[in-house]
C-alpha cells in the first residue's frame, strides 16, 4: 500500500496563507529525523514518529493482521497471530502512530476549540469539534511561535497538523503546526494583546513622541543587510545628504528568530550609542513576514532606544505596532530615509539665511544706536548752547548793575579822585602833606598834582559817598 | 557642539538681537557668537561624503564599525 496514494491531501481552500507550503517541507522530511530515532522515546512528541524507520517489525505485523487474506496471518511465530505471540500494548500504540503518521500527510483541519489549556511546560493542548466529533490537539511549545495568539474557546479555527497517536493514552492526536481563526481572530487577539501591554506602559503616548533632529551625523539602519529596504534607505539617504553616515546594524526580519535578532540590534546600539537616529524596518512581504514587528519585545526594544526612531515596515498598506511606538511612522524604508535625512542644500539655505538674519539683526541693532547717538548728541549741543545764552544774559545784567555803581560812573559825572604814589586813595585832609605829589584821577585820564596847603575844614560833599560821609562824621 | 546646537543657538541670538533693551557690548559679544555658530554649522555642511558602515559585534563584546560591501 503506497502511503501517498493513501493520503488525505490538505484543503486548499483553507490554506489561506501558504502555511502548508511553509510548514510541509519541515514536518514531512523524514530523513534527518530517521537519523535521530533511536534517541527520541518521548512520548507523544512529532520527534517520536521517526520511530517508523526503526519499526520495520511492527509494520511487518500491520502488513499481515490487515491482510489476513494473504495466507500467511495464522502462521505460528507471527507476532500478534497468536495467544503466544500477543504483542505488547506499547507495540499496538506504536503501530498505530505510525500507521497514521504514515498514512496522513499534514493537512488542515476545520472545528471548533474547546477545553483550551496552556500547560506550564508551554505545551498547549485543546480539542477540536464538529457536530458529530472531536480530536485531541496539541500545540508543542516550539511550533507555538508560528500560531499568534492562544485560540480561545468556542473560536473556529483551520488547524494545520499532523494526525498521530499518543501511545501514552491511546488516543488519536492531532499536532498542531499552524493556526488560522476565522475574521484573523487569531492575529487580532494578539496584536491587542500586545496593544493592551504597550498601553499600560504608557509606550502608545502621543507625548512620547520625539521630533528628528534636522541634521543627523550618523543614522543608524535596523534592518535585513541582504534586503531590499536597505539598499533603498542607503540610495535615498546618499541622494539627499552623502556626509550623513550610514550605519547598518543588521537583524533577521522574518522568520523564526527574528524578534531575538531584532531586539539584540537594539541592545548593541544602546551598547554602542553614538547615533542620532535609528531606522527600523524591512520591504513588504506577507503579514507572517511582517510578524516580528508586532512583536511586544520589538515594540519594547523601538521606545527605548534612546535615538530617535522612524519605522518602516512593508508598503503603506501595512501599519505594525513597531509603527505605533516608533517616533516617526514611514510608509516605505525610501520614506524614512526621507523622515530622517535631510536635503544637504535645503539645510545649507537654511543656514545662509539665519547668517543674513544674523547680519541684519545686528546691522539695525547698531543703526537704532547710531541714531540714538546723533540724536543726544543734537540735544547735548541745544542744551548747551541755551545754557550759555542765559549765562551770558545774566553776565550782561551783573554788568550793568556794576557799571551803574561803579566809582567810574562818578568820575563821569565830573567828579575826581586823588590817590597817592602807591596807587592808594588819598580821601582826607589828613592823607596829604603840604608839597606831596599825588595823582588826580579824572574821567578821561590822570592829572600829577602838587598840594599846595593842607587845611581841615567843612567843604562840600557828594552826598553818595558813604566814604566821605563817614570820614566827616569820624573827624567831626 | 553639534550642528543641531549651533543651529538653535544661533536662532535664539538671532531673536535676542531682534528684541529690545540689548546693550551694545552684548549684542556685539552676541553677534560675534552668532558668526562663530554660523561657521561651525557651514563646516558641517562641508564634510565629506561618508561611507556605509556595518555595526559588528567582536568576539570580546565590543562593538566595532566595519566598512560594509552591501
Amino acid at each position: 500500500m503506497s502511503r501517498r496514494r493513501r493520503t488525505l491531501g490538505g484543503d486548499p481552500d483553507l490554506d489561506l496563507f501558504g502555511y502548508a507550503d511553509a510548514v510541509r517541507p519541515a514536518v514531512s522530511e523524514p530523513s534527518t529525523e530517521r537519523a535521530a530515532a533511536a534517541a527520541g522515546d518521548e512520548e507523544g512528541k512529532p520527534r517520536a514518529r521517526s520511530r517508523r524507520g526503526g519499526a520495520r517489525e511492527s509494520n511487518a505485523l500491520v502488513a499481515h493482521v490487515a491482510e489476513p487474506g494473504a495466507g500467511v496471518a495464522f502462521e505460528e511465530g507471527i507476532p500478534g497471530a497468536s495467544p503466544a505471540s500477543a504483542v505488547s500494548v506499547a507495540t499496538l500504540t506504536h503501530t498505530a502512530k505510525d500507521v497514521l503518521e504514515g498514512a496522513f500527510v499534514p493537512l488542515w483541519v476545520r472545528g471548533e476549540v474547546s477545553d483550551f489549556k496552556a500547560h506550564r511546560n508551554g505545551h498547549w493542548y485543546f480539542s477540536l469539534r464538529d457536530g458529530a466529533a472531536q480530536v485531541r490537539c496539541v500545540v508543542w511549545s516550539r511550533d507555538r511561535r508560528r500560531i499568534p495568539a492562544p485560540p480561545d474557546d468556542g473560536m473556529e479555527v483551520a488547524a494545520l497538523g499532523q494526525v498521530t497517536v499518543y501511545p501514552g493514552r491511546g488516543e488519536l492526536q492531532f499536532s498542531v503546526q499552524a493556526m488560522e481563526a476565522q475574521g484573523d481572530g487569531l492575529w487580532r487577539k494578539a496584536l491587542e494583546a500586545t496593544l493592551a501591554a504597550l498601553h499600560a506602559d504608557g509606550l502608545l503616548e502621543p507625548a512620547r513622541k520625539r521630533l528628528l533632529p534636522r541634521f543627523p551625523r550618523r543614522v543608524a539602519v535596523v534592518t535585513s543587510p541582504d534586503g531590499a529596504a536597505l539598499h533603498d534607505i542607503v540610495a535615498v539617504a546618499r541622494r539627499r545628504f552623502a556626509a550623513v553616515e550610514i550605519v547598518v546594524v543588521p537583524a533577521r526580519v522574518q522568520g523564526d528568530g527574528a524578534p531575538e535578532a531584532l531586539c539584540a540590534a537594539f541592545e548593541r546600539i544602546a551598547r554602542w550609542g553614538d547615533v542620532d537616529v535609528v531606522i527600523v524596518g524591512r520591504g513588504g512581504g506577507a503579514r507572517e513576514d511582517l510578524w516580528a514587528f508586532n512583536d511586544l519585545r520589538v515594540a519594547r526594544a523601538i521606545a527605548g532606544c534612546h535615538a530617535p526612531t522612524v519605522s518602516a515596515v512593508g508598503h503603506e498598506v501595512d501599519i505594525t505596532i513597531a509603527d505605533l511606538v516608533a517616533d516617526v511612522r514611514a510608509p516605505t524604508p525610501s520614506a524614512a530615509a526621507e523622515a530622517a535625512v535631510p536635503v544637504r542644500d535645503e539645510l545649507a539655505a537654511q543656514v545662509r539665511a539665519l547668517g543674513l538674519a544674523l547680519g541684519a539683526a545686528t546691522r539695525r541693532l547698531l543703526a537704532e544706536r547710531r541714531d540714538a547717538l546723533l540724536l543726544a548728541t543734537r540735544d547735548a549741543r541745544t542744551a548747551a548752547t541755551r545754557h550759555t545764552e542765559r549765562r551770558r544774559a545774566r553776565v550782561e545784567q551783573v554788568a550793568g548793575r556794576l557799571d551803574a555803581l561803579s566809582p567810574l560812573a562818578t568820575l563821569a559825572r565830573g567828579y575826581a579822585a586823588a590817590r597817592g604814589a602807591e596807587g592808594e586813595t588819598l580821601a582826607s585832609v589828613r592823607d596829604f602833606s603840604p608839597g606831596m605829589d599825588f595823582a588826580l584821577l579824572l574821567r578821561d585820564g590822570t592829572v600829577g598834582a602838587t598840594a599846595r596847603t593842607v587845611e581841615r575844614g567843612a567843604v562840600r560833599r557828594a552826598p553818595h559817598s558813604p566814604r566821605k560821609i563817614n570820614d566827616a562824621s569820624n573827624d567831626q | 557642539m553639534t550642528f543641531e546646537e549651533s543651529l538653535a543657538r544661533l536662532e535664539e541670538i538671532v531673536s535676542e538681537l531682534d528684541g529690545d533693551g540689548l546693550d551694545l557690548d552684548a549684542a556685539l559679544a552676541l553677534f560675534e557668537e552668532g558668526v562663530e555658530r554660523l561657521r561651525a554649522a557651514s563646516a558641517e555642511l562641508a564634510r565629506a561624503e561618508a561611507q556605509v558602515k556595518l555595526l559588528v559585534e567582536k568576539s570580546d563584546g565590543t562593538l566595532d564599525l566595519a566598512d560594509f560591501g552591501g
